[in-house]
């Protein structure tokens, strides 16, 4: 066990020198991103090469601990027990790098009544407490939950967040990205779905209040940006350790100007 | 090891009086054999791998939550940001109750699968009663027609009729399932939800009818090959009687081919049960014990390939999941052997040997 951490830290810390290809695992929520990076970067740095996958921020976060990548995207932060084999397997904590801000919004059908709910609705609505859309102003008709698979870092931040920890309801569908969340909504009016802002196209953004007495906001650049908005989340990329040469080159870049402009292309929100 | 009967010409003989053997032969029967141990070698080795992973979990090993302490923050790169966004309470999870209870029989038996989660619960239930819902359906529509397609190919077609049909039936098994199962997300369960006015719209239904889709050329192939191995005596017994072709072929042929065709549905019984990218597609991945068939299920092979790159080695969760995988592969296996070995062989020769 010993010898296989040194092996991979000698390779790891090997990597930068032979200027080998960056990969970069994780969050569906940001491959989109990712991959924009990437192509930016690459275009304007022809030596470097860059790999992006997506497969979700637990994937990423896994991918990170058994070593399998240099960069991690996730769209939740890293856990306790995460860390904790982290620094098992090459004895660090690891580097957190806040690289843009998300709105997580809550979708809902085109075709459905319903324009407002607050957090403690949305609580409910996915804990299985209320199932029927009358119950919070819309139509008589079941509220079908849709969900992400739990090797979603947005299914861990909407639970940990959204949820405070409790389980989501046993008859919540869980799909595999952002994308098929969108697309089930899309289909069916009685659905209910959440996802990051940048991928709604053809859904409605349901208007969210922290509680009955404040004002619902939308997702956009400024309620994001003041913090107004109540599901506003950090997108976050981990690495091992400090970052140096090739991959410090690249991380610095993200999170110049140049970089959070294409943070904002691509619909999401930059970090500063 | 020549017999001492057999005449050897001269020209075969050494120069020890024993025949010559070619280098060349030797070394490409050993090849050959060797090739058929890989195999074999590969087979043993998946098994044993496969079961190793699972193994501490029979062994009564593995907890059923696992306790972290707190090890302190990973450091930050880049400029602090005014914190606007909001966070969830840090490290929730270390507020999850100490136990040292040891996963067991009652866990495994649980009747929910939440393995992320602040209290996780490992209860396959709900994952096999989905597999079983997907499979009974996909079986109920693919049994029925496989058979009677095999049927008309084998005894009431024209001749340029089988030629055509068998191979064209026999693309369907070229399908990749993914593309089967993208088209039952975005075509097959609109079709069906507008048909039957259904609530939810991914459900086992729409799974089980995109997963007969996979299942037919299986069970068609089998029966065909089943009924076309009754000895012709019995066509030619038939018709000579009086009996019309479909009576003949209803009545004769398909009971004489039953253990061929039984076999042919087990063989399809074990690949729904084991299909992964159409039902984690199509099925709407919900863990749900309920004995409906229009609602969402999770089946294990969807749980295997969903949730298999997050976890980490040696997690409870990824113990569970290579138990989910034995699981699986020593019913898709039990099913072949005994659709293979026993029917196949035992049941047909007692019919062949009635003719």
């Amino acid at each position: 066990m010993k010898l296989k951490s040194i092996i991979a830290l000698a390779l790891v810390g090997a990597l930068p020198l032979t200027a080998g290809p960056i990969t970069v695992k994780g969050s569906d929520t940001m491959v989109i991103l990712a991959q924009r990076w990437a192509e930016a970067y690459m275009s304007a740095h022809p030596d470097a090469t860059i790999q992006v996958t997506g497969g979700g921020s637990g994937t990423g976060i896994s991918a990170l601990i058994n070593g399998t990548t240099d960069i991690c995207n996730s769209s939740r932060p890293m856990k306790a027990p995460e860390r904790e084999k982290l620094k098992q397997r090459f004895s660090s904590l690891g580097v957190e790098i806040k690289s843009a801000k998300d709105g997580l919004a809550v979708y809902a059908n085109e075709a459905n009544p319903v324009q407002e709910l607050t957090l403690d609705q949305v609580k409910d609505i996915y804990t299985g407490k209320i199932t029927n859309w009358k119950d919070v102003g819309g139509s008589d008709t079941k509220i079908v939950l849709y969900s992400r698979e739990n090797n979603s870092g947005t299914y861990v931040y909407f639970r940990d967040f959204v949820l405070k920890g409790k389980d989501f309801s046993a008859s919540a569908q869980n799909l595999p990205g952002t994308a098929a969340v969108v697309n089930a909504v899309s289909k069916d009016p009685n659905g209910i779905g959440y996802g990051g802002s940048a991928y709604a196209k053809g859904v409605r953004f349901i208007k969210i209040k922290k509680d009955a007495g404040s004002e619902a906001k939308e997702p956009n650049a400024e309620t994001v940006k003041d913090g107004s908005y109540p599901i506003t989340r950090y997108l976050f990329m981990y690495l091992r350790s400090r970052p140096t040469g090739a991959l410090k080159s690249y991380i610095d870049w993200i999170l110049s100007p140049e970089g959070q402009e294409i943070v904002t292309k691509v619909g999401y929100f930059p970090v500063k | 090891m020549t017999p001492p009967s057999v005449e050897i010409p001269s020209s075969k003989i050494g120069i020890w009086g024993k025949p010559r053997r070619r280098p060349l032969e030797w070394l490409i029967e050993r090849g050959i054999r060797a090739t058929a141990f890989v195999c074999l070698l590969l087979i043993a080795l998946i098994f044993v791998f496969v079961f190793r992973e699972a193994l501490p979990i029979v062994l009564g090993k593995v907890k059923a939550v696992e306790i972290t302490e707190s090890v302190g923050e990973s450091e930050t790169y880049g400029e602090d940001p005014a914190p606007t966004a909001s966070q969830p309470k840090k490290d929730l999870e270390l507020e999850a109750e100490a136990s040292d209870e040891i996963i067991g029989v009652k866990h495994i038996l649980g009747k929910e699968w939440q393995p992320v989660s602040l209290k996780p619960r490992f209860g396959i239930l709900p994952l096999l009663l989905g597999s079983l819902k997907v499979t009974f359906i996909a079986l109920l529509f693919a049994g029925p027609m496989g058979i009677f397609a095999a049927l008309y190919t084998s005894t009431l077609a024209p001749k340029w009729g089988k030629e055509f049909m068998k191979p064209t039936i026999e693309i369907l098994a070229g399908f990749p399932s993914v593309v089967v199962g993208f088209f039952a997300l975005i075509v097959l369960a609109s079709i069906v939800q507008n048909l039957f006015g259904l609530q939810y719209r991914l459900n086992a239904f729409v799974g089980g009818l995109a997963m007969a889709i996979a299942v037919i050329p299986v069970i068609y192939t089998v029966s065909e090959d089943a009924l076309a191995a009754v000895p012709k005596s019995f066509t030619e017994a038939s018709l000579a009687v009086g009996a019309s072709k479909w009576e003949t072929a209803l009545r004769v042929i398909l009971p004489a081919a039953t253990p061929g065709i039984f076999a042919a549905v087990l063989l399809g019984f074990g690949r729904a049960f084991g299909e992964t990218m159409i039902v984690l597609m199509a099925t709407g991945n919900a863990a749900m014990l309920s004995p409906g068939f229009f609602e969402p299920v999770r089946t294990v092979s969807a749980t295997i390939g969903a949730e298999m790159a997050e976890v980490v080695f040696g997690d409870t969760h990824y113990r569970m999941l290579f138990l989910l995988g034995s699981i699986l592969f020593v019913i898709s296996f039990g099913l072949n052997a005994v659709a293979e070995f026993f029917v196949r062989n035992k049941l047909m020769k007692k019919f062949k040997g009635a003719s």
